[in-house]
């Protein structure tokens, strides 16, 4: 009995102090991999601060998204042209989406819409790989998968670059949201529907704006992940990982989604390396569950969300 | 027209407060409603009505002040308690149970009166079987009073609005509650649709003696069918009497006519 | 035999609460029934029963289940093959250390088992409701499936960690095992299903499914009459993880054989509920539906190019039916929310009328 609270209570924190280095390094990686899934999270914030739809297909665009990249790399277009294309087919997706899934679902529960974009995930992926091909596929884009060293902790390049560009990107959304007109007309369109038509903003060409905003949120994304991991089918399953993110943070905070993705890839990175080895490892599936699920309890509307006093 | 009893009130509420952070919905409200009696609420639009009747029915806890009915506290209920004491209300905003047929809306109105035995209900056998049909010819009973037989078997939704305004009668009615609150009963209704309501709410008062508060903005209805009126005003009670009363106060007039609060 | 029911005065409640009101129907459910316990066992090739009929009836079960908790209670769970993993370990641990005890009783076990732990992952429904409990149930379905996986006494220490189907005898015939015939594991499915969709029905007719209804529909105004929503809601929970369970026990037991924790991973809990949403939702008989529309895809879709003499890829036919299966999900959302349940009730409306539609 002592000894397991030993094994759980003090032998982690021992070995943290013992390796400092090595915590940092552990604590970087849980950044890195927290921020990835802060861009995941962010285009299911985007797409439902916007339009009430809980987009369960966003995994699912990173991964087409990636896909179609690599497909063009592979057919030998220069990386700019490729990322155009990319862009140019994320937003033509985006009109797809509003004029086929969402118009003539407009108006119904959301829990319907939500359903509708679960169909919406495995046509995309069948889609996606019977265009571009199933295979696992190497995408490079010139950024080296090198590490150096600093103090004794060894960072990783690409990793970083990652890092920043998430950082960056995350900026100019929060920037657009607050300082723009049609980020205010977003806005306005996602607390209500009918008074943001009544006053003139076309409900339509919001959806396709955010839904491709969303699409290029994804092209990011599914360009890291590749970049670090390949390009493959598993890279839809990042948005599985997302989610508790977004119960962390609210499903409607760019904030939220950005501080509960770190929390979110610390805790679990953390949790894998000090305490996975005691029940077996591979926790890092549900951890993130687990973790959001216990503070949802506690604090419904999330870390950002707005406490709602429901009206009778 | 039944006499209100001064001895002894069926609802007691007694200084009750509803606050949402700054904002004082009602404001040490006190009033009684007498076994029997109808008694309607009027205010100007946000004078906390509803409010009060959310209070009563469980949803909001008062931040002070008491509740009581049938002389027992039950301030900090919540509404499954409220209403298995024998309280009973429609929404402001119909609120019915739209995917289900007008029989089986108000056959949930029945729950409180059913017994739970699990095993038998899955078996549809006995006892089970015997209370449901029970409970469907209560439940007749009440489409007959209301007029509703044509529609029995209509999803709730597909209804138009003065009808679903009447089956959530129904189902409220179908708890036999001792005290019955509406809210709005007939709001958005046409002069024919009215006259049905008030013939209904005055014939459940008669019929069934079940006490009724409700709230109306229509003052000819208001003047017709309440035994006493009670008006409120940014969360108090500015008034309470008769009718006859009400139409002659000067603070209701201020009220309604927007004279300058000091 | 016309379809009317003219003629047909009802002198009773009770015959107008029965499942079944017009005699037509009445006839038609039992024949089918009949049919359906003589039939196949007598006509159906091996491959019939093996590849379509029982996984047909497994999935009706399961789609039953998850019904009363989605479509009733208006829970959305992700989470069905955990819950349906539930009832698989459970009744393989059962009869492995009680191997005595009759194989049906360790299916109903394992579905208490298996309710047992829905009631669990249900509390959060009193706090949370639509898509954060829907993340939530997949936190079930994530939690559930690692520690099947991890804890090799789910599987009695088997080195690759799976659980394979003992023989096991119902009245003196096999029904479950390697040496169990199709047919009799084809029956017990049935009888199994046919007994568990009655309960279902007679559950969702009475107090019990209009109390899940009403908090489906509008939980404030459900409140008011009475339903305490915790209760009811952990009721929806528990029941459906015992049609769950069971369901899942039977996936082993009498279609698999043997089966890793690969077999109930979240693509089964969307395949349950993709049954759910296009059969659907709020209806018994829009599961069986949808159970058989999901299970007769996939077999379509492979015969189907090999009758016009094409020969597709694998990849590609899987490529395919995900497509298929996406975009049918949409489109009964748009066209037909209430799924083929309610294109059936349709074509019944249509056919009282025939021939004279006006």
């Amino acid at each position: 009995m002592t000894d397991l609270l030993y094994l759980v209570a003090v032998a982690p924190f021992t070995d943290m102090a013992g390796s400092p280095a090595f915590l940092v390094e552990v604590l970087l990686g849980g950044v890195f991999a927290g921020l990835m899934y802060s861009l995941v999270a962010l285009g299911f914030v985007l797409i439902f601060k916007a339009s009430g739809v809980f987009n369960f297909a966003q995994g699912v665009m990173v991964l087409f998204a990636a896909l179609t990249l690599v497909g063009l790399l592979e057919r030998g277009v220069p990386v700019v042209v490729a990322l155009a294309l990319t862009t140019a087919v994320m937003v033509a997706l985006a009109f797809a989406i509003e004029r086929l899934v969402l118009r003539p679902l407009v108006n119904q529960e959301h829990i319907i819409l939500f359903m509708a974009t679960i169909g919406l995930n495995f046509f995309l992926e069948g889609f996606g790989e019977m265009v571009w091909g199933a295979n696992v596929k190497r995408l490079d884009i010139g950024i080296p998968d090198r590490s150096f060293i600093v103090r004794g902790v060894q960072i990783n390049q690409l990793e970083l670059t990652a890092a920043l560009t998430a950082a960056v990107l995350v900026t100019v959304l929060a920037l657009f949201f607050q300082k723009t007109r049609i980020g205010r007309a977003l806005r306005a369109v996602a607390d209500d529907h009918e008074a943001a038509l009544s006053i003139g903003i076309p409900l339509k060409t919001i959806w396709v704006v955010v839904w491709s905003v969303a699409g290029v949120v994804a092209i990011v994304a599914g360009v890291m992940w590749g970049a670090k991991s390949g390009v493959q089918f598993s890279l839809s399953l990042i948005a599985l990982k997302a989610l508790p993110v977004l119960i962390l943070g609210g499903f409607e905070s760019v904030p939220g989604a950005i501080v509960g993705g770190l929390i979110i890839g610390v805790g679990e990175k953390v949790g894998e390396v000090y305490w996975g080895p005691l029940v077996g490892g591979a926790i890092e599936n549900w951890f993130a569950y687990v973790l959001a699920l216990a503070f949802l309890l506690a604090r419904p509307q999330g870390l950002f969300g707005e406490k709602i006093i429901e009206r009778v | 027209m039944s006499q209100p009893a001064p001895a002894r009130p069926l609802l007691e509420v007694d200084g009750v407060s509803v606050r949402f952070g700054a904002l004082v919905a009602v404001n040490r409200v006190s009033l009684a409603i007498a076994p029997g009696e109808i008694l309607a609420i009027i205010g100007p639009n946000g004078a906390g009505k509803t409010t009060l009747l959310n209070a009563i029915s469980g949803f909001y806890h008062p931040y002070e002040g008491r509740i009581a009915f049938d002389s027992t506290d039950r301030t900090m209920l919540s509404p499954p308690d409220v209403a298995a004491l024998g309280i009973a209300r429609t929404f402001q905003n119909v609120a019915l149970f739209k995917g289900m047929t007008v029989l089986d809306n108000i056959m949930t109105g029945r729950l409180l009166k059913m017994r739970g035995n699990f095993l038998l209900e899955a078996l549809y056998w006995g006892p089970a079987r015997r209370q449901e049909l029970e409970h469907r010819a209560f439940v007749e009973r009440i489409i007959d009073f209301l007029e509703i037989q044509a529609i029995r078997k209509t999803p709730a939704g597909r209804l138009p609005y003065g009808l679903q305004k009447r089956v959530e009668l129904a189902r409220a009615l179908a708890a036999e509650p001792k005290l019955l609150l509406l809210d709005e009963p007939m709001a958005g209704m046409n002069v024919e649709e009215k006259e049905d309501m008030c013939r209904f709410v005055l014939d459940t008062n008669q019929e069934f003696g079940t006490t009724i508060a409700l709230i109306e903005h229509d003052m000819g209805v208001v003047m017709d069918i309440s035994d006493r009126v009670v008006v409120l005003d940014y969360g108090r009670k500015i008034a309470d009497g008769a009718p006859e009363h009400i139409r002659k106060d000067q603070a209701v007039l201020d009220a309604y006519l927007g004279v300058a609060h000091d | 035999m016309i379809y009317r029911e003219a003629g047909q005065f009802k002198t009773s409640y009770a015959s107008d609460q029965a499942i079944f009101p017009i005699a037509q129907d009445r006839a038609v459910v039992l024949l089918a029934l009949a049919a359906a316990f003589v039939g196949p066992p007598l006509l159906a090739s091996e491959y019939w029963l093996q590849a379509i009929l029982i996984p047909l009836l497994i999935y009706s079960l399961a789609a039953i289940g998850l019904n009363l908790l989605t479509g009733y209670a208006g829970q959305l769970s992700l989470g069905t093959g955990g819950f349906m993993a539930v009832g698989a370990y459970a009744a393989f641990k059962l009869t492995t250390a009680f191997p005595q005890v009759s194989i049906v009783l360790v299916f109903l076990l394992s579905g208490l088992v298996a309710a047992g732990v829905g009631l669990v992952f249900g509390i959060p429904s009193l706090r949370i409701k639509g898509f954060y409990l829907a993340v939530a149930t997949l936190a079930s379905q994530f939690f559930l499936v690692w520690l099947f996986n991890k804890v090799a006494w789910f599987s009695n220490y088997a080195s690759s960690g799976t659980i394979t189907a003992p023989d096991r005898a119902v009245l003196g015939v096999t029904v479950t095992g390697p040496s169990a015939t199709a047919s009799a594991r084809y029956l017990t499915a049935l009888a199994l299903v046919t007994v568990f969709a009655l309960v279902a029905k007679n559950l969702v007719r009475g107090r019990v499914g209009r109390s899940w209804m009403a908090i489906r529909d509008r939980d404030i105004a459900a409140e008011i009459i009475g339903v305490r929503p915790l209760r009811t809601k952990l009721l929806a929970f528990g029941i459906s993880s015992f049609y769950c369970g069971v369901a899942g026990a039977e996936l082993v037991f009498l279609y698999l054989g043997s089966a890793e924790t690969q077999a109930f991973d979240i693509g089964l809990s969307f395949l349950i509920l993709f049954m759910v949403i296009i059969g659907g939702r709020g209806s018994i008989l829009g599961s069986v539906l949808g159970a058989v529309f999901i299970v007769l895809v996939p077999i379509f879709l492979t015969n189907a190019p090999h009758a016009l003499g094409l020969r597709l890829p694998v990849a590609l036919q899987k490529q395919i039916e995900l497509m298929v299966f996406g975009g049918l999900i949409v489109f009964f959302l748009i066209v037909e929310p209430r799924g083929l349940a309610r294109l059936w009730q349709i074509t019944k409306e249509k056919l009282r009328l025939w021939p004279f539609p006006h």
